[in-house]
């Protein structure tokens, strides 16, 4: 467990928390490469069955990032967000997996700080949680297929 | 529509607990309208599904298709060739379409993954509200619009009773009265006169009372 690399996915606003992100590179403000970002064009467009499929798929933790609240490009996309977030971290517990493994940030285009912040803070959260259960078995399931 | 919502994750589990090949149909219809049981909806359960077992340390086979209509033969047909590749089905439709599944592949095991609710109307995004009872002799043309065999709590065809408060059920404050919003329209259409006649008993054998009802149009048979 001590050197468990969790794989984190992130899906950014393209408005915001991608921007941010890209600023905290241009920065030099290092995160934990753990995340890998995906770039949405609003929070709004981020479902319910994208979560659980990075679940499905093996990721051991997995965020949304959007605008501040009040700030959404596409006036509430982050606040459904929100809501999907809840719906999926209520789904995901009724199946037995921790619900922190998914998780909610609101940032802005210039909060490459933050980012950087939020990043370490999750991956540490999931670090913290150990491997997504799904995975080895996955991974298991796949080496007796082949 | 017909509303639905999904069953509580632990009972389709338990359903579906003895079987390795699952087929999971869905349903275009007022269930994909109602967000519990269209594709959306079928791949959610699905990943669900998926994430238990694999925790379980299993995996499980399941098919994902979404129908058109359960409720309509020619398009539940487009199961068979799919069938024998499932051990048992999942519906997401309402009991209807859960029942032409049931009657078509006889040798299946079908089980429903939601709840059927009631005939609603759509209030405002994510919430829905129960507007009639299928009653076969719709009162609507005589109370303002207002259906007073689904509204009111207490059916009455006399109201309101003594329940009503601030012109709200007694049985909850977010309840309208019915009755209430009966009287409103009729004052609004000047049909005051309506609302002073009484009405006879309703006669419940049309709504279901005689026993179990079917609808033949000769024309179209
Ligand atoms: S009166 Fe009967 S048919 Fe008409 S809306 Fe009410 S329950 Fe439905
Ligand atoms: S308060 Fe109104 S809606 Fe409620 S039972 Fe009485 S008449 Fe019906």
């Amino acid at each position: 467990m001590g050197n468990f690399e969790p794989e984190i996915v992130g899906l950014c606003c393209h408005y915001c928390a991608y921007t941010a992100a890209d600023m905290a590179g241009s920065k030099r403000i290092s995160y934990p490469s753990n995340v890998k970002i995906i770039r949405v064009p609003c929070t709004g467009k981020v479902d319910a069955i994208h979560l659980m499929k990075a679940l499905e798929k093996g990721a051991d933790g997995v965020f949304v990032a959007g605008c501040l609240e009040g700030d959404c490009h596409f006036k509430n996309g982050n606040t459904r967000a929100a809501k999907r977030v809840v719906y999926v971290k209520n789904y995901i517990e009724s199946l037995g997996f921790e619900p922190e493994r998914v998780a909610m940030y609101n940032i802005s285009a210039g909060m490459g700080e933050r980012f950087a912040q939020i990043a370490g803070e999750f991956t540490e959260q999931i670090k913290a949680l150990g491997p997504n259960p799904v995975k080895n078995i996955k991974s298991n399931h796949q080496a007796a297929g082949q | 529509m017909i509303t639905a919502e999904q069953k509580p994750i632990e009972e389709i589990i338990e359903y579906i607990a003895p079987y390795d090949r699952i087929l999971l149909v869905g349903c275009n219809e007022c269930v994909t309208v109602c967000a519990a049981g269209g594709r959306k909806e079928v791949g959610l359960l699905a990943s669900a599904l998926h994430l238990h077992s694999l925790k379980q340390g299993k995996t499980v086979d399941i098919k994902e298709i979404t129908l058109e209509r359960q409720c309509d033969p020619e398009y539940v047909e487009e199961l068979v060739s799919l069938i024998d590749s499932a051990d048992a089905i999942l519906s997401m439709a309402c009991g209807c379409g859960v029942q032409t599944i049931a009657g078509r592949y006889k040798d299946k095991p079908v089980y429903p993954a939601v709840n059927t609710k009631f005939m609603g109307a759509s209030e405002s995004q994510g919430i829905w509200a129960e507007r009639c009872k299928g009653c076969g002799d719709c009162l609507l043309g005589v109370t303002g619009g207002v259906c007073p065999v689904a509204r009111c709590s207490k059916q009455l065809m006399n109201g309101p009773c003594g329940g009503t408060s601030n012109g709200q059920c007694e049985i909850s404050p977010d309840t309208d009265c019915a009755w209430r919003l009966i009287w409103e329209r009729l004052k609004a259409l000047g049909m005051e006169k309506r609302y002073i006649e009484v009405m006879v008993a309703k006669d419940w054998r049309p709504a279901g009372g005689g026993g179990p009802r079917r609808i033949v149009r000769e024309d179209l048979t």
